[in-house]
């Protein structure tokens, strides 16, 4: 087992060195940082200063090791737009996309496993049919889209509930929740459904596959031979070993909900990172741009690494003798 | 003859397909009495383990009985619903199937599983319920069995759960196991200790054993009686040495050439000219004519019905050609 | 216990035996006419009221955009049909509609059933190519990988590993910022259909990368292949002829479904204004258009566009799913 996590280490450290190149590659050559930072009329020469001063003709490797290195110390330089340190805006934009994530995720689970359970068990209830039609529905509506029609029903028709922001916020040190207060939730429901609603889609149906696959193995008709109750057997045996995968793909799906937490933040005018990263593309703010690549796959790596931990805490076949599973989402 | 433990008449098993229905299990009759082995043998695709599962309840959907019946003890049991069969499975008909490898769940320990099975069918607290888990655990021959309780099957080799897979067949002292080629996955080496664990097991504890195989070794090792499958169909029934000595049946015949001499390494079934026919394109008559070096013309247009000329029944034109249906 | 006729069970795409190893081939239209409604997916196809559904709005969004110079009642890009009196109209049947604009105009005055139709078009002809460009992309990678082996083999994994574990929409995204940051202004405006393709593309191979190689390696280490080495000819070649028909069900299944995720990329790109300019509005590009009516009422100008946009990806998804049931029993 430890021989595969520190295999899983090293492999998160290859795909950050990766990303870190592209980051410093973004950041490098993708238009010029000198003209990003002076006015027109600068002259050539100080132009030359800074360029020198910043270590702009340094060769390659030596700026790699210096983009690496401040990175590391949370150091990505200013915002072209906003002129105040990337990591500032970060940190100050962090906990509304977290809270969303999380939130959205919470949603998706609590609704997606149970349907996924019931679509499987009861295939051919009316109930299931209906999961199964919602489901396909879900995955055809464009996230953007559902967030519109859900504002266009619930804020501007029904007048329920809020149609951008966050509400009000409770500081707590610096972390700004939106858990603490009525209209703070209020905000948050049509977000959070918005973000969820393809992730609910998506576990449901692979808890369903997952679930079928796994009533048609042996163990599972061995333990219906042994007498067990249907229960025992549905939800004793074919839910633990359908649980397996579905953790780790639901894991791994974690990071892509904060990805895609871009579209909703847009659509309510959300204010996370997702909302900075959009505007910070629509501007060419690239130290922006790279910096929220490389917290997303710093987040995504972390993920990874938790997802495969997990895994293997689940699997008694993996615990013994370092496993050879690789816990990537393909199967 | 004593009172039948279970008693199949006239089953008939489809799965409905989109080009008709699929007779996998064509009319088979068949008797066990308390605490023998009958061995089921033929091909695979023969219906023999569709008939096992149909006995049990557990036939895989589509598939459904569309006529025959099936008593357990007198009792009706195609008849039963889902909650009425949890009582007959694992309680008075224990099953032991073909892969040990991929019959326990993996991610249960194997003492977990046995105690499970033992407390749904008896009254038993937790810790009874190991002690006799224990106790089952030794009585496949498994070493240590303390040491083994909570280890995981993957850590078992193949023999070894399949013993496992014995114990937990066993948990509630059924009446009847029914035991789908539980050697065949297991090596030449084991499959000797397999079945002689079970035939042990079985006599120690009054239990009776349908053994499906296809191993004609197995059978005239294990069985009491056999009754020999083709194309859903039996075709050929009676005590085990009269069978296997002086059989009637040309298929029957047949299979006997596959008898392993000397120890050697069994084979398989196909030393007779051509294969048997697909469920559907089971031809007319007997289905065996295509291939049967005696077949005469009626044998091409009239199914023979399975006649009794003690100690065999048989189902052939040729060979058993007078008297009425068994 | 076995079943009658034992289905796979292995985690391979099961694929039907190409043709002219399993059943003896019948020859021309005919033939191909009798063996298509005799087959497998031509059943279910039938059997499936859904899909024959599904197909048919499939193939009327595709026919009527394609045809949109034809069907549209005007032409959303002339500039003389624009009339701004006409602008905010609601849908023929609301009051204050007009019978020549059947689903309203937005606040240009454009009809918006034209401008659906055109938008489509865009939406179409960009998700298409996407889908052709990855596919390329993924297949020629995958059987590089796949036969090549080694660090190659490692390298592109690697990278495919990497690629997946962010977001498609993630990667576009990227990929346009960078065009956005390497191209001069008024250069990337006109390219803008280009950087969406391949960033589409691009955030979209591994699939298919993944599913060519597999089926690769197990080519590889066929005998035929191991002879035509000891021939002289080049395996590669061979395999790929071998291995190409095998994999065509399955990265059909996945361009069906990818083709669906690349219209929705499209228009979430589109939306959030990093997609094609006003100039070229598709789906999202209309969608975005109408979102800033929204709250003044004229909720037709974002609702009617996204509807097409459902109904297109829907009916898509439909029979992709179809397909991949079709093709793959084990799922059934």
């Amino acid at each position: 087992m430890a021989t595969f996590i520190v295999r899983r280490l090293l492999q998160s450290v290859l795909v950050m060195v990766v990303v870190a190149l592209v980051g410093f590659a973004l950041f490098a050559y993708v238009g010029d940082p000198i003209n990003n930072m002076v006015g027109q009329d600068t002259s050539f020469e100080d132009r030359e200063r800074l360029r020198e001063d910043l270590g702009l003709n340094d060769p390659a490797p030596v700026q790699f090791l210096r983009f690496v290195g401040n990175a590391v110390q949370g150091d990505f330089g200013l915002s072209y737009r906003h002129g105040r340190p990337v990591a500032d805006l970060l940190v100050e934009r962090a906990p509304a996309t977290l809270e969303l994530s999380f939130a959205a995720g919470v949603f998706a689970l609590l609704v997606g496993v149970p349907m996924g359970i019931h679509t499987a068990l009861w295939r051919q209830s009316w109930l299931a049919k209906a999961f199964l039609t919602i489901s396909l529905i879900g995955i055809s509506l464009p996230t953007f889209l559902i967030g519109i029609l859900l504002i266009l029903v619930f804020a501007v028709w029904l007048g329920w509930m809020p149609s951008f922001g966050r509400g009000e916020v409770v500081q707590i040190g610096w972390w700004s929740t939106g858990f603490l207060t009525a209209s703070g939730l209020k905000a948050m429901v049509l977000p959070a459904i918005t973000l969820g609603l393809f992730q609910m889609t998506l576990i449901m149906r692979l808890v369903r596959a997952e679930m079928l696959e796994v009533l048609r193995t042996d163990y599972i008709k061995f333990a219906r031979a042994r007498g067990l109750s249907a229960r025992a057997v549905n939800f004793g045996h074919a839910l633990k070993n359908t649980l397996v995968p579905v953790i780790t793909i639901t894991g791994l799906q974690l990071g892509s909900v904060i990805a895609f937490a871009i579209i909703t933040e847009t659509v309510f005018q959300w204010p996370g990172m997702g909302l900075l990263f959009m505007q910070a593309i629509e501007f060419v703010d690239i130290p922006v741009m790279a910096a929220y690549l490389v917290l997303v796959a710093a987040l995504f790596v972390m993920i990874n690494l938790v997802v495969d931990i997990l895994y293997v805490i689940v699997d008694p076949r993996l615990r013994i003798g370092g496993g050879a599973v690789g816990g990537g989402g393909g199967r | 003859m004593t009172e039948s433990l279970l008693s199949v008449r006239d089953l008939i098993v489809e799965f409905p397909t989109r080009r008709g229905a699929l007779r996998v299990v064509d009319g088979v009759s068949l008797d066990i009495v308390p605490g023998e082995v009958l061995g089921v043998v033929g091909e695979s695709g023969a219906g023999k383990s569709q008939t096992g599962a149909a006995i049990i309840g557990l036939l895989e959907p589509p598939g459904r009985i569309v006529d025959g019946t099936v008593h357990l003890e007198g009792e009706r049991l195609d008849t039963l619903s889902g909650d009425q069969w949890r009582r007959v499975r694992g309680r008075r008909i224990g099953a032991v199937f073909q892969d040990p490898l991929t019959s326990l769940n993996p991610l249960y320990t194997v003492g977990r599983q046995l105690t499970e099975t033992i407390r749904t069918h008896l009254d038993m607290t937790e810790k009874q319920a190991r002690a006799r888990a224990l106790e089952l655990l030794g009585e496949v021959g498994i070493p240590a069995a303390a040491d083994r309780l909570d280890a995981w099957p993957h850590q078992f080799s193949g023999g070894m759960r399949q013993r496992v897979v014995i114990a937990l067949a066993l948990c509630a002292n059924p009446r009847l196991i029914i035991a789908d080629e539980p050697t065949t996955a297991l090596d030449v080496s084991i499959q000797a200790q397999i079945t002689a664990l079970l035939k042990r097991l079985c006599r120690e504890h009054g239990t009776a054993v349908m053994l499906i195989t296809h191993d004609m070794g197995v059978i005239a090792e294990t069985a009491d009686r056999v009754a020999v499958m083709y194309a859903g169909r039996l075709v050929e029934t009676g005590p085990v040495d009269d069978l296997v000595n002086r059989p009637r049946h040309p298929y029957t015949e047949g299979l006997m050439g596959c008898i392993p001499t000397m120890h050697a390494r069994p084979v398989r079934l196909d030393q007779i000219e051509g294969a048997m026919p697909a469920p559907r394109a089971v031809p007319p008559g007997c289905a065996f004519h295509p291939r049967c070096p005696l077949a005469v013309e009626r044998c091409t247009s009239e199914r023979p019905p399975l006649v009794a000329r003690p100690p065999l029944a048989t189902a052939c034109w040729v060979r058993s050609p007078d008297g009425d249906a068994a | 216990m076995t079943r009658p006729r034992a289905r796979p069970t292995t985690g391979e795409p099961v694929v039907p035996a190409s043709s002219d190893l399993a059943a003896p081939r019948r020859t021309g239209v005919t033939g191909a006419l009798v063996r298509a409604l005799d087959s497998d997916v031509f059943y279910s196809f039938r059997r499936s009221p859904v899909t024959l559904v599904a197909a048919l709005v499939a193939v009327l969004l595709i026919g009527a955009s394609l045809a949109a110079p034809l069907v549209a009642p005007t032409d959303p890009f002339a500039l003389e049909t624009l009339d701004l009196m006409a602008a905010f109209t609601p849908p023929m049947w609301a009051e204050g509609g007009e019978s020549v604009f059947p689903l309203g105009t937005d606040d240009q005055g454009r009809d918006l059933l034209s401008a659906i139709l055109y938008g489509m078009r865009i939406s179409l002809a960009v998700g298409a190519a996407s889908v052709v460009f990855a596919m390329l992309l993924g297949v020629g990678l995958g059987l590089l990988a796949g036969y090549a082996g080694g660090w190659v083999d490692a390298l592109i994994m690697r990278v495919a590993d990497v690629q997946l574990s962010f977001p498609a929409i993630l990667i576009a995204l990227l990929v346009d910022g960078v065009a956005r940051g390497l191209l001069p202004r008024d250069l990337h405006h006109d390219m803008a259909i280009y950087v969406i393709i391949f960033a589409i593309g691009v955030s979209g191979w591994v699939q298919y990368a993944r599913t060519v190689r597999g089926s690769t390696m197990v080519e590889k280490n066929r005998e035929y292949v191991m002879a035509a080495i000891i021939m002289g000819l080049h395996p590669g070649l061979i395999a790929l002829r071998h291995v190409l028909p095998n994999v065509m069900g399955p990265v059909l299944v996945i361009a069906t479904i990818h083709l669906a995720v690349a219209v929705i990329t499209e228009a979430t790109l589109s939306f959030l204004g990093v997609g094609l300019p006003p100039t070229e509005p598709s789906l999202g590009t209309l969608i975005r258009i109408g979102n800033d009516f929204l709250f003044s009422g004229e909720w037709w100008i974002t609702v009617f566009p996204g509807l097409a946009l459902v109904l297109l990806v829907l009916s898509v998804n439909l029979l992709g799913d179809w397909l991949r049931d079709a093709l793959n029993p084990k799922l059934r």
